[in-house]
């Protein structure tokens, strides 16, 4: 049984991914999850707004109230060592290509065009195997037009490969007007792959606090739909590798992604509520099923329920909803 | 021997480098001035830096000075090469030690920041009182005068203290000396190292304790032998000038500077010789290089050994020609015949065989007083007069016992070609930061000469920062502020209307100013003192919108690189491009570590700077139709215009004697008149919004929000802006209610703002007070705010005290104190002054408590229209428990004289009045107010009745017979630490105090150096590695008395509890303590959720509240009642929003989750153990 799959230009053992998740923070986590089978792990993010906040923020309340009173010309001891810099991420990384075999898939949120680089720059040269560009971009200015926003994702994109030799993957949003044309120019930028779809938290109301605030919920297997669909209208159309990321988590979830044309499942929500462990049951299932069904690798399936391969592509399209509401009846 | 760096540092670095590299063990406790000296050595060695021998000092912070000298005297006494630093009353700590460590004839230096010693005030500046009260201990006393000199006798102390087996105090002025940065020479390893042979060190190893060659030290001897005893040493000091004298030469040899015990400057035919040692040398020095030049035959003698005294090296410093002599002490000895060092002078001298030699002896430079040339030529010339002044006083004006000199204030000695710079700064705005940045790089990039000294007011919020720069191509001699500058910079427009900060100006001069207005519009904002200034002088006029700068930056508020750039762009002091490339390097290696966009945006500020810096054409005459304020209001108490207000305005220097109390009393409720308008925006109330729940007042740490109930016809005349709305309590039916702002003292912390829990409800943004903006409501809200005072204070008989909401209707007693904005301790004393001001005395520890308390100018603590309230002391840090108890046995010895006095006079006075007032109870307000009638009535019997001693006696105790109230305050220092050992005793006394810890977990007042109530995991000066052990669980402690009324409580997280604990507390006729969770700026926090961090230290577990009662157990109940719930966060929700706790994960991740992991553990199983024991069934004992 051959569970292989390419990805990012990567021959990878099979299609199981961790996402980018706080479960990557611990490098014992990150064998865990060798371990237990995955192919690669995309460690969590890098945020660069949240570096500088952070440099910010100890800077300003280390000197607050310093040289202000004459007993107390400072509050704190001056450490020697300080890392208000990427340093801690990179380090991370270097522990985790020393701790496990399989590739090591960096992801960074820049906010800078020089922050961007810098620090691409830096996770390359700290020894990732590739880097998912997580992109959090909410356009709330009524100003902002959608061409504007597709060009800072092909900016970003463009920039970072001209700095860069490891393969690049885009975490995107599912909300661009004309998704394929968008997928098709950053496949034609260079991205070695799209990730399909970072999955935003949406914020809540507390009508009893009136304050508005974060509410996250894990994923289950309904929401895997929506990546599903544009895998499934994207492969062959575009050269790049496609992951599927948001509601894998079942075995059959896995296959469906790899049939609509994902080369990689990426795996969060699953592995919080079911451990890490998870992972092998998620092999076992996926193994049993093509025993079952007698396929002998994943490349076999591969897009195989894609819509330019399946007897019914509109079912992918518009009319779709109609037909879905006519059978309900 | 290699080169030798030229370094930028003050004297406390300068002495604590030496001491690190030739020390293997350090004991240090933290004490201003000298507490830099360890925070160095701690910061080093826990940087990996080792000494001379390359091993890692090992650094311990113990719990006082007592503690450090015995830990130092251990470590010795086993041979390892040991020191210390302190100061003051530090000191006066370790005398005990001393005296046994020199009876030992042990090795070691101490070196201490010489600082005033608490009499009828604390101080915390630089004189000598305290190194002179060390001087009959043994030890030898080796002063410095200056930084270099700090380190340079650093070594020579070392090397000497080796050789001659008598300790080494070595000792230099404190903040003069301790906190100048100068430029100076680095001594060297090798430097080092060729001062100590190897085989002194293995000598005073050698007589060290060891069971391989065990003997006794530290016998006790009898009438037969002690005397003998003491006398063995002689040789010893008698040595030691001539081993010093040796150990200079050798100094000089190796390093280039010549020193002697005893270094004459001066004209080798002069007649007139000052003899004086510290900072103060080289203002003498400096003097008489300038009248010697002129011809005069004067002299000056730097003391650098006084103990031992050497009557020959003395002699021999003397030119033949001497006539006369003045002895200047930095010390005061009542009573004695004269200061220490001019008794000495006055021995030499007699035994030195020149008795023709006249001896004068003055006292200078107290609590670190200006010592400057006008004031050395001054007695100069009084050694000229036939008959001069003995026992003078010189830089005061004593117009009670006409001791003090005149001198010339306009003499100065400042160098042409120096740049003397002042700059005015509020502490938050970074300015003395900036200028120690431009210090080293002038000193470190330059060939010039470099000095910079720092005057901080003693306020903690809004305090003003003076700094005082020289540059110059010569060294610089001159300990001493700056009266005449060539460059004035005033950083923020509030000083324009509190200081006259132009009259330092000298003719034309630079004058640069932040403030809002253009080039073309600023004039018109001056005061026309201002203006005349410029006019008359000429001065060079810059402007620059630096928050503006700052802003388009994103440097937030901080405008230190921006008025750092201004100052040497236009004050030639470097070339421009030169300045500007120095400066961006130091902002590199300043913030470098922190990453680098704050490098870039400092960088970006710097650049900006130059296109928004303007020269202003200023006009020809003065156009201002206004002037600078009068300090305090015409209305202000005449002690208060004549004395407080002179103060205030910078000018306390110029009071005279006669206008100082003579006994350390001063009156209460001044702070009142010290209108500081420091708080950019200030709260609005929005009565429609409002809930009336008081919670704004309860937590505001300046008492600069207040609530109110009157009836409306109270409202009669108010402002037209003056806000109010019905009342909605049951008490007080048909009466309004008013929350009013102190515009004018209220700092803008926002903690009412944060704590305030009602929305409105179209936008929840919004809240029944909200922030705006001052400048605009000052005028209004002065008066508002002038009304509200004037409204009656509500009957305490009729308020409801077991609530917050009417609680807080009382009047504070404790009000705009100079504590740090959103300060976390003062809302509990304001509460205390609330409910029981009015009949408490205050015992408060040394530290912050005490300074906001009761630090000069004013103090926040008040009185009633009847004219009580607190009454407030400071004894020392260590002993306030036993401070607070002595005065509870006062009033119990008191009150029990003055029952059996009323007992015995009862028919005399009214039997039935008697009664009332032995039996009276007093439990509550109303209770009070009646015992305080009986007692008008009966002192009234008591005046109308001519009677014996006893009914006078009887008169004038009558008050006792009021309940009073006797709090015992301070910080986890001082209950924790230093003054432990006293709580405990007056815990287990059984007599009724209350004691209420601020529990800042940390030396706050000091600059955060670790206690024993530090929380595990938590970062502080000498556990920069995050504190190892867990906090000390001092309310579990007290509970074991089992008589102890404990509480544990945190305003921000329950407010009632609070309030109930507070009340318990005072009604408990035992010992109380109250630990209340005190957030504070050394927790790295911003201070306006610190009320939101109380309650997630609640939330945690880490925290919890809890009462002890002891009257419960009585009843049959378990006295253990846990106020908070089981943890409900993690502790990570708590702790990671404290710089405390997050710059150890910036620094070292691992130990840091290694220690919230214990931490978490900690909670756990202290919530299993107070759960367990406030389940326990006390129904059957």
């Amino acid at each position: 049984m051959d569970l292989s799959t390419t990805y990012m230009g990567m021959r990878l053992k099979n299609p199981i991914v961790p996402s980018a998740s706080p479960l990557s923070e611990k490098i014992s986590t990150i064998r865990q999850m060798e371990d237990a089978g995955a192919a690669a792990v995309v460690l969590y993010s890098l945020f660069e707004e949240q570096i500088e906040q952070e440099a910010a923020y100890i800077s300003h309340y280390m000197e607050y109230g310093a040289e202000s009173y004459a007993e107390a010309l400072s509050y704190f001891p001056k450490p020697s060592e300080f890392r208000l810099g990427p340093e801690e991420y990179l380090e991370h990384i270097r522990k985790a290509k020393e701790a496990v075999d399989i590739p090591i898939i960096a992801s960074l949120n820049g906010v800078s065009d020089g922050g961007w680089i810098d620090y691409s720059t830096l996770i390359q040269q700290a020894g990732a195997d590739g880097l998912e560009i997580n992109l959090y971009f909410l356009p709330t200015s009524p100003d902002v037009t959608c061409g504007q926003v597709e060009h800072v994702y092909l900016d970003v994109l463009a920039n970072v490969k001209r700095h860069v030799s490891i393969p690049v993957a885009m975490k995107l949003s599912p909300y661009f007007s004309a998704f394929p044309h968008t997928a098709y120019l950053l496949d034609r930028a260079g991205a070695d792959a799209l990730v399909l779809f970072n999955r935003f938290y949406q914020p809540d109301l507390d009508i009893e606090e009136l304050t508005v605030g974060p509410h996250l919920v894990l994923s289950n297997s309904n929401e895997m739909r929506l990546p599903l669909r544009w895998i499934a209208i994207l492969y062959g159309r575009v050269g790049c590798s496609l992951a599927h990321t948001t509601g894998i988590h079942t075995p059959e979830d896995v296959l469906k992604a790899v049939m609509a044309g994902a080369d990689v499942a990426q795996v969060c929500s699953a592995l919080l509520k079911n451990g890490i462990g998870h992972i092998t049951s998620l092999l076992d299932g996926i193994t049993r099923w093509m025993e079952e069904h007698e396929y002998e690798s994943i490349d076999e399936m591969k897009g195989s329920l894609s819509q330019r391969n399946v007897a019914e592509p509109t079912a992918f399209e518009r009319a779709n909803y109609m037909k879905t509401l006519h059978s309900y009846r | 021997m290699s080169e030798r760096p030229i370094v930028t540092i003050d004297g406390n670095e300068a002495a604590a480098y030496v001491a690190h590299k030739t020390n293997e063990v350090i004991a240090i406790y933290p004490i201003t001035p000298s507490s830099p000296m360890g925070e160095w050595a701690d910061q080093w060695s826990a940087e990996g830096k080792t000494n001379l021998w390359g091993t890692v000092p090992l650094v311990v912070e113990m719990q006082s000075e007592g503690g450090a000298a015995g830990a130092v005297h251990g470590a010795l006494q086993t041979g390892s090469l040991t020191t210390t630093f302190t100061a003051s009353q530090g000191l006066l700590l370790m005398i005990p030690n001393m005296y046994k460590i020199a009876g030992e004839l042990t090795s070691t230096v101490f070196h201490v920041a010489a600082r005033s010693l608490a009499a009828q005030a604390l101080s915390i500046f630089g004189d000598h009182s305290d190194v002179m009260a060390t001087r009959s201990t043994g030890w030898a006393l080796l002063c410095s005068s200056s930084v270099q000199e700090v380190m340079d006798f650093a070594l020579i102390a070392q090397a000497s203290t080796l050789q001659a087996r008598v300790p080494f105090l070595h000792f230099f002025d404190g903040f003069r000396t301790s906190h100048e940065v100068a430029k100076i020479e680095q001594l060297t390893d090798d430097d080092m190292r060729a001062m100590l042979p190897y085989e002194l060190i293995l000598a005073h190893r050698a007589r060290a304790l060891s069971p391989d060659r065990p003997f006794i030290r530290g016998t006790a001897q009898n009438p037969d032998v002690y005397f003998q005893g003491r006398e063995t040493v002689n040789p010893f000091y008698a040595a030691t000038p001539g081993i010093v004298q040796k150990t200079m030469d050798k100094f000089a040899g190796l390093v280039g500077r010549q020193y002697h015990l005893f270094d004459y400057v001066g004209a080798p035919d002069a007649e007139r010789v000052i003899v004086i040692m510290g900072s103060g040398a080289e203002t003498v020095h400096h003097t008489v290089n300038y009248l010697t030049a002129r011809g005069e035959k004067v002299g000056m003698v730097k003391v650098r050994l006084f103990r031992p005294w050497s009557v020959e090296h003395f002699m021999a410093a003397l030119p033949p020609t001497v006539k006369a002599i003045a002895a200047m002490d930095r010390c005061k000895e009542p009573g004695a015949a004269g200061e220490p060092l001019y008794l000495d002078c006055v021995t030499a001298v007699m035994e030195g065989g020149r008795p023709d030699i006249r001896i004068i002896g003055g006292r200078y430079g107290l609590s670190s007083k200006e010592f400057t040339p006008g004031m050395v030529k001054a007695i100069f010339e009084e050694l000229a007069k036939p008959q001069p002044k003995n026992h003078f006083t010189v830089g005061i004006n004593d117009d009670v016992s006409h001791t003090s000199l005149a001198y010339d204030k306009g003499f100065n000695l400042e160098m042409p070609g120096t740049v003397r710079a002042l700059f005015y700064g509020l502490g938050a705005d970074g300015t003395v930061g900036a200028n120690k940045n431009s210090i080293k790089i002038i000193g470190e990039e330059t060939p010039f000469y470099a000095q910079g000294y720092f005057v901080y007011d003693s306020k903690k919020s809004g305090a003003t920062t003076v700094s005082h720069l020289r540059f110059g191509p010569a060294p610089i001699q001159q300990p001493y502020l700056i009266d005449r500058a060539n460059f004035i910079a005033v950083h923020q427009t509030v000083f324009l209307e509190r200081y006259d900060v132009l009259a330092k100006a000298e003719p034309g001069a630079v004058f640069l100013l932040n403030c809002p207005w253009g080039p073309d519009e600023v004039w018109d904002h001056l005061p026309r003192t201002y203006q005349r200034h410029i006019l008359e002088k000429k001065l060079k006029f810059y402007v620059i919108d630096a928050y503006d700068v700052a802003k388009k930056t994103g440097m937030g508020g901080r405008i230190n690189t921006i008025m750092q750039t201004c100052f040497f762009a236009i004050s030639g002091v470097l070339p421009r491009d030169e300045a500007i490339n120095e400066i961006k390097k130091a902002v590199e290696k300043t913030y470098g570590k922190r990453g680098m966009h704050v490098v870039q945006q400092n960088w970006d500020a710097i650049d900006l700077t130059l296109e928004h810096l303007y020269e202003v054409k200023v006009p020809d005459q003065i156009t201002s139709t206004f002037d600078l304020p009068p300090v305090v209001p015409p209305e202000a108490p005449e002690f208060v215009q004549k004395v407080t207000a002179e103060i205030i305005a910078g000018r306390g220097d110029e009071l005279p004697v006669s206008a100082i109390p003579v006994d350390g009393t001063w009156p209460s409720g001044t702070a009142q008149w010290e209108k500081r308008n420091i708080a950019l925006e200030i709260p609005v109330w929005d009565p429609d919004v409002c809930i009336q729940c008081g919670k704004c007042a309860m937590v505001c740490p300046h008492a600069a929000i207040r609530v109110k109930v009157y009836p409306p016809e109270a409202l009669a005349g108010a402002p037209a802006t003056f806000k109010s709305t019905p009342w909605k309590g049951k008490e007080f039916p048909g009466w309004m209610y008013t929350v009013q702002v102190a515009p004018e003292d209220c700092t803008g912390c926002t903690a009412c703002v944060q704590i305030c829990p009602a929305k409105n409800r179209r936008e929840p943004r919004l809240k029944a007070i909200n922030m705006a903006p001052q400048p605009p409501l000052r005028a209004t809200e002065r008066e508002n705010y002038a009304f509200f005072l004037d409204i009656p204070e509500v009957d305490r008989s009729q308020v409801n005290v077991r609530q917050v909401k009417t609680a807080q209707l009382l009047q504070p007693l404790f009000e705009y104190s100079g504590a740090c904005a959103g300060c976390g301790e003062t809302p509990y004393i304001k509460l205390l002054t609330q409910l029981f001001g009015d009949r408490t005395i205050i015992a408060n520890a040394t530290g912050c408590s005490s300074i906001y308390g009761g630090n000069l100018p004013t103090t926040p603590y008040t009185f009633n229209k009847e004219g009580r309230g607190p009454a407030w002391s400071n004894s020392l840090f260590e002993d306030n428990a036993e401070f607070g108890l002595g005065m509870r046995l006062t009033l119990d010895k008191q009150i029990e004289f003055a029952r059996e006095l009323l007992t015995a006079h009862a028919d005399l006075v009214g039997r039935d009045l008697a009664e009332a007032i032995l039996h009276a109870d007093q439990s509550d307000e109303a209770g009070i107010i009646a015992q305080r009638a009986r007692v008008a009535e009966l002192k009234k019997r008591l005046d109308s009745l001519n009677g014996a001693e006893s009914l006078r006696q009887l008169r004038n105790l009558a008050d006792v017979f009021v309940k009073k109230s006797i709090w015992i305050v301070g910080g986890d220092g001082w209950a924790y630490d230093i003054g432990y050992g006293g709580l405990d005793h007056v815990l287990a006394s059984g007599r009724n105090v209350n004691i209420l810890v601020l529990d800042t977990e940390v030396y706050s007042n000091t600059g955060g150096q670790m206690s024993k109530a530090t929380p595990r995991g938590a970062v502080a000066k000498f556990a920069a590695g995050g504190k190892p052990a867990p906090k000390k669980d001092l309310a579990m402690m007290a509970m074991s008395y089992g008589n102890v009324y404990v509480a544990r409580v945190a305003m921000g997280a329950n407010d009632q509890q609070t309030l109930r604990a507070f009340l318990e507390a005072e009604s408990y006729d035992g010992p109380s303590l109250i630990i209340a969770y005190s957030h504070c700026i050394a927790h790295g926090i911003d201070m306006a959720y610190g009320n939101e961090q109380q309650r997630r230290a609640v939330d945690s577990g880490y925290w919890i509240l809890m009462r002890y009662d002891p009257r419960l157990a009585a009843e049959g109940k378990n006295p253990l009642q846990l106020d908070s719930k089981a943890p409900k966060i993690p502790l990570k929700d708590y702790v990671y929003n404290e710089t405390r706790y997050t710059m150890l994960v910036k620094a070292k991740p691992e130990d840091a989750a290694h220690l919230l992991a214990q931490a978490q553990e900690d909670v756990k199983s202290r919530w299993h153990l107070y759960e367990q024991l406030a389940s326990l069934d006390y129904s059957g004992r």
